[in-house]
């Protein structure tokens, strides 16, 4: 099974953060960049369903040039090859612009002829957290779409993609977590699935995979103007409240302040 | 005229995050379609708040959706909807939406889908997690909250998550709402991603989590796989809930239903003592929602500790057992 996975360059926040001098973004200086998340976990899921099918994983991004530097990342954790859209400032694209640009890319490769089965992405991206390009893209491409998956199971699927990706090449078993439990779906390929962290681990790149990184084949395309245009006007930062913490104090010692704040509430049991 | 998708909970109640999206619908100035509103932001509605529910609708929930100023429920009880399938009810609550005005739903991750679809089906623009309205237009969360984004979205009809916790639940005069049950054509090709079955496991359940009133958190600082004891055993003393954070799941100490943060559970308990978690902001947007938030931290500089309303500064492993033993002696 050939699949696609779509990723974004997103920086890497651990503390606050400042805006940069348009006010329309955050400043990037000093902070490192890496694929979102739930990303990692869809270019893992990636990796084991194309091990068990005898099939291919090829990463895409919309995103800078520097963006070719998380296809890198990709490859050298097992994915085969990437495609970089570039856009030297992807934030002006608007979540409907960046599922259209990657389904006509998709369309491109596939009369080039390379098609993919499934295309995954993550559920959002750490950064603008739209929860709507895979849905948008699947709806583009005709496809059914599901998201919060956490785990594949491509046991039965035939494996081959059908020139063009056309229906019938295939079946997959998603699982997810829902309101009740594991939810469990069936799915006929070509689809769309929107993964969520936390069913695999995402592995660390071997010095192999370093190495055939270097050298991984990217094709590359130039993103178009975007046709609808981001919304955003503006970022603001939250208030950075004062801290009115009451310490109880140091060590076991300060335990019983700890269950008088407890017995206050009426939260301890009986 | 807004119209809220309401989610209900196993026992058919109205769950907490509707609760919270339907009184931001009441409360924010969202545009109600056509005529020019020039309301206040906290003022009156001049538009109506009407709901939509997909399945069964208990008389406790008509109950509470009155009492949350929904005038109209838009009910459908289909059989093929019974098992969830995203297109399909995302096009059963199309079916009810206004050609103008806004559409929302709470920022669950069924919210974010539906709305995701919705939005396509109707040519929509969507923005998930927004937290505030107003004449200039929308505030969101992005960033995963460390930063708002300020937007606005053209076209006659919005399409709208709101982010956990962005308002409380007010009840306002309650009203009888007007049932209108509705039918639908499902389209075979919306079937196709149904769920096909639901395996309950306690270890992806998270439900206990997110309606506990007491949760203790644990991080990093419990130190290994084998360091839960006495987390676990406040968590009994407290009959609550154990939620912990990334580093915690990354490294398989515990299931990922128990994460708490941007992407785990969002919580909402009476009191939360964060034990060995730093305070990332990722792990605090889980969090905000918390009444009363308790950290137990080596650091005392720690953004735990400074944003926590109480803090017992110590290992937390010697603090823990000795709130234990405290609690213990106290029952006599
Ligand atoms: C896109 C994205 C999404 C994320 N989503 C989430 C999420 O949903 N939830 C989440 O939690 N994180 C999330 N994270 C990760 C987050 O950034 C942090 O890495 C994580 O929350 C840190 O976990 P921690 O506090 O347990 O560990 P650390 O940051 O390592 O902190 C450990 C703390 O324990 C204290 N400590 C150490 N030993 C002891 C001891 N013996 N007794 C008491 N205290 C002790 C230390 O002082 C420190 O404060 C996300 C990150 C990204 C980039
Ligand atoms: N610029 C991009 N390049 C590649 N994939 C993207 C891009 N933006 C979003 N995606 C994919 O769509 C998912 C959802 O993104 P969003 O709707 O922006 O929250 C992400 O997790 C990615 O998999």
């Amino acid at each position: 099974m050939n699949i696609l996975v779509c990723i974004k360059r997103v920086p890497d926040i651990a503390g606050s953060v400042t805006l940069d001098a348009t006010g329309t973004g955050i400043d990037e200086t000093g902070l490192g960049h890496a694929m979102s998340s739930h990303e990692e976990c869809a270019v893992e899921l990636a990796i084991q369903t194309a091990a068990a099918t005898s099939g291919t994983v090829t990463v895409l991004t919309l995103g800078p040039a520097e963006a070719v530097e998380q296809l890198r990342a990709a490859v050298a954790v097992g994915a085969n090859d990437g495609i970089l859209v570039e856009a030297a400032d992807p934030s002006v694209f608007a979540p409907e612009d960046i599922a259209q640009v990657i389904g006509d890319v998709i369309r491109d490769r596939a009369e080039a002829g390379q098609t993919f089965d499934l295309v995954l992405t993550g559920d959002d991206a750490a950064d603008t957290g739209d929860f709507q390009v895979g849905i948008r893209l699947a709806y583009d491409l005709e496809y059914p779409v599901l998201t919060n998956i956490q785990t594949l199971n491509a046991g039965g699927a035939d494996g081959g993609g059908g020139p063009g990706g056309e229906r019938g090449s295939g079946r997959i078993e998603a699982r997810g977590i829902g309101p009740a439990g594991t939810e469990i779906f069936s799915l006929d390929l070509p689809a769309v699935v929107a993964v969520h962290e936390g069913g695999v681990d995402p592995r660390y790149p071997s010095i192999t995979g370093r190495m055939k990184a270097k050298k991984a084949q990217v094709v590359e395309y130039d993103a178009p103007v975007p046709g609808t245009g981001s919304p955003r006007i503006r970022l603001e930062l939250p208030e950075v409240k004062a801290s009115s913490v009451t310490i109880l104090g140091e060590g076991p010692e300060a335990a019983p302040a700890l269950v008088d704040v407890l017995e206050e509430i009426g939260v301890i049991r009986p | 005229m807004t119209v809220v998708f309401v989610e209900t909970d196993p026992a058919g109640e109205v769950t907490l995050t509707s609760a919270e999206a339907i009184t931001f619908a009441r409360s924010q100035l969202l545009p109600d379609g056509g005529a020019a509103t020039s309301r206040e932001v906290s003022g009156p509605p001049s538009g109506s708040t009407e709901g939509v529910v997909i399945g069964p609708l208990s008389d406790a929930a008509v109950d509470a959706l009155g009492r949350l100023g929904v005038g109209v429920i838009h009910h459908l009880e289909h059989p093929e909807l019974a098992e969830y399938s995203a297109a399909a009810w995302a096009q059963a609550i199309v079916d009810v939406t206004p050609e103008s005005g806004t559409l929302l739903a709470s920022g669950t991750p069924r919210g974010m889908e539906l709305m995701a679809h919705a939005a396509v089906r109707t040519g929509a623009r969507m923005a998930a997690n927004v937290i505030a309205v107003d004449e200039e237009g929308l505030l969101r969360q992005v960033h995963g909250g460390t930063a708002f984004e300020r937007l606005r979205l053209d076209g006659d009809l919005q399409v709208l998550t709101i982010a956990g916790h962005a308002c409380t639940p007010k009840e306002t005069t309650p009203t009888i709402p007007e049932i209108i049950a509705y039918d639908l054509t499902v389209a075979e090709a919306d079937l196709a991603t149904r769920v096909q079955r639901t395996e309950v496991e306690a270890a992806d359940d998270a439900s206990g989590l997110t309606s506990a009133r007491a949760v203790v958190g644990a991080g990093r600082g419990v130190g290994s796989e084998n360091g839960f004891a006495e987390v676990l055993e406040l968590v009994d003393h407290l009959g609550g809930a154990l939620g912990v954070s990334r580093v915690v799941t990354g490294l398989g100490w515990r299931p990922h239903a128990e994460q708490v943060g941007q992407t785990g559970s969002r919580i909402s308990p009476d009191v939360y003592i964060a034990c060995g978690i730093s305070g990332a902001i990722q792990h605090m947007a889980g969090i905000e929602g918390a009444k009363t938030l308790v950290a137990i931290n080596t650091d005392a500089e720690s953004t735990m500790v400074q944003r926590a309303d109480y803090a017992i500064i110590g290992d937390l492993h010697e603090v823990v057992a000795a709130v234990n033993e405290e609690i213990v002696r106290r029952r006599g």
